[in-house]
């Protein structure tokens, strides 16, 4: 492995088995918890952040 | 005495004609590369279906060549595993970009105003290409392809579709991702964003029942553009 192929794979450690979260019958890997997490906020941020120039085109602001 | 009908006379004899007439009919230029949008779609939730365009473009050229290339390559060289990667990341943006395209058109009720065929092939798109991914997972052709693999047997086989889809089963799989999953999602996202220009982006609600604005717009019919969206 070259030396920057081992630094860049420094970063995560992936090497062992997956984390998971496990509560009752919910039973997710946490790579997959966060992703759909991040879903949410991106959801989210996606619907209340004003869209560049919006409010200009709808002739509400300068 | 009987009389041969006329045929009812068309501008075109031909069936390139009245296919040309019924496809200009149905998307006119002014429809199909139109140079201004309501204003309601200046939103970041387009952003996403056009995000996820995007990554499909590169899933569909990195694709390209890893099936080019083989296993050997993309398991064993650096540029094979670099593009292999490439290939998977841009299957994660596709996903994402698209779950969240899809989230903000259910909570807008995409399908009004005649639109339902643009929400069904924009859900199925996403329906599709789940086996289109799984396929991909279980064609890597290394210990976690045979894990998935395995896992994904026993469901299949419990819905009693694992004879027909067997995902143990390399060729078969191999077939499934680089050919016809693949072009069912690039029919659907084409015929997706054909309806789109068709029908129009959908209004928001308070646009369509605002009660001084005039009637709510017929079904099918797009607002007249107020604003450009560059």
């Amino acid at each position: 492995m070259s030396p920057t192929t081992t630094v860049i794979g420094a970063v995560f450690n992936l090497n062992h088995p997956a984390h998971v979260v496990h509560w009752h019958f919910f039973q997710m890997s946490v790579s997959n918890v966060v992703v759909i997490g991040l879903m949410f906020l991106v959801f989210a941020l996606a619907i209340a952040l004003p869209f560049p120039g919006a409010t200009r085109r709808r002739g509400g602001g300068s | 005495m009987s009389t041969t009908p006329t045929p009812t006379p068309t501008p075109h004899g031909s069936w390139t004609g009245r296919v040309r007439e019924a496809a200009v009919s149905a998307l006119p230029p002014e429809k199909l590369l139109p140079d201004g949008q309501p204003t309601y779609v200046a939103s970041w939730i387009y952003v996403f279906g056009v995000a996820s365009i995007a990554s499909l473009v590169v899933i569909i050229a990195s694709g390209s060549i890893l099936s080019l290339k083989g296993p050997a390559w993309w398991h064993y060289t650096g540029v094979g595993q670099f593009f292999n990667s490439v290939h998977l990341w841009a299957v994660e943006l596709f996903f994402f970009a698209m779950v969240v395209h899809l989230w903000g058109k259910y909570w807008m009720a995409a399908w009004r105003g005649g639109r339902t065929r643009v929400w069904v092939t924009g859900a199925i798109t996403f329906l599709v290409a789940v086996p289109t991914a799984l396929t991909g997972y279980v064609s890597q052709q290394n210990f976690d392809a045979q894990w998935i693999a395995t896992q994904a047997k026993d469901g299949l086989n419990s819905v009693g579709v694992g004879a027909f889809f067997n995902v143990t089963n390399f060729g078969q799989m191999y077939s499934y991702h680089v050919l016809l999953l693949p072009l069912a999602v690039v029919g659907l996202v084409t015929a997706h964003v054909l309806l789109v220009r068709r029908h129009g982006v959908v209004p928001p609600f308070a646009l369509e029942s605002r009660p001084t604005g005039g009637p709510p717009e017929p079904a099918g019919e797009q607002p007249p553009p107020v604003g450009a969206v560059s």
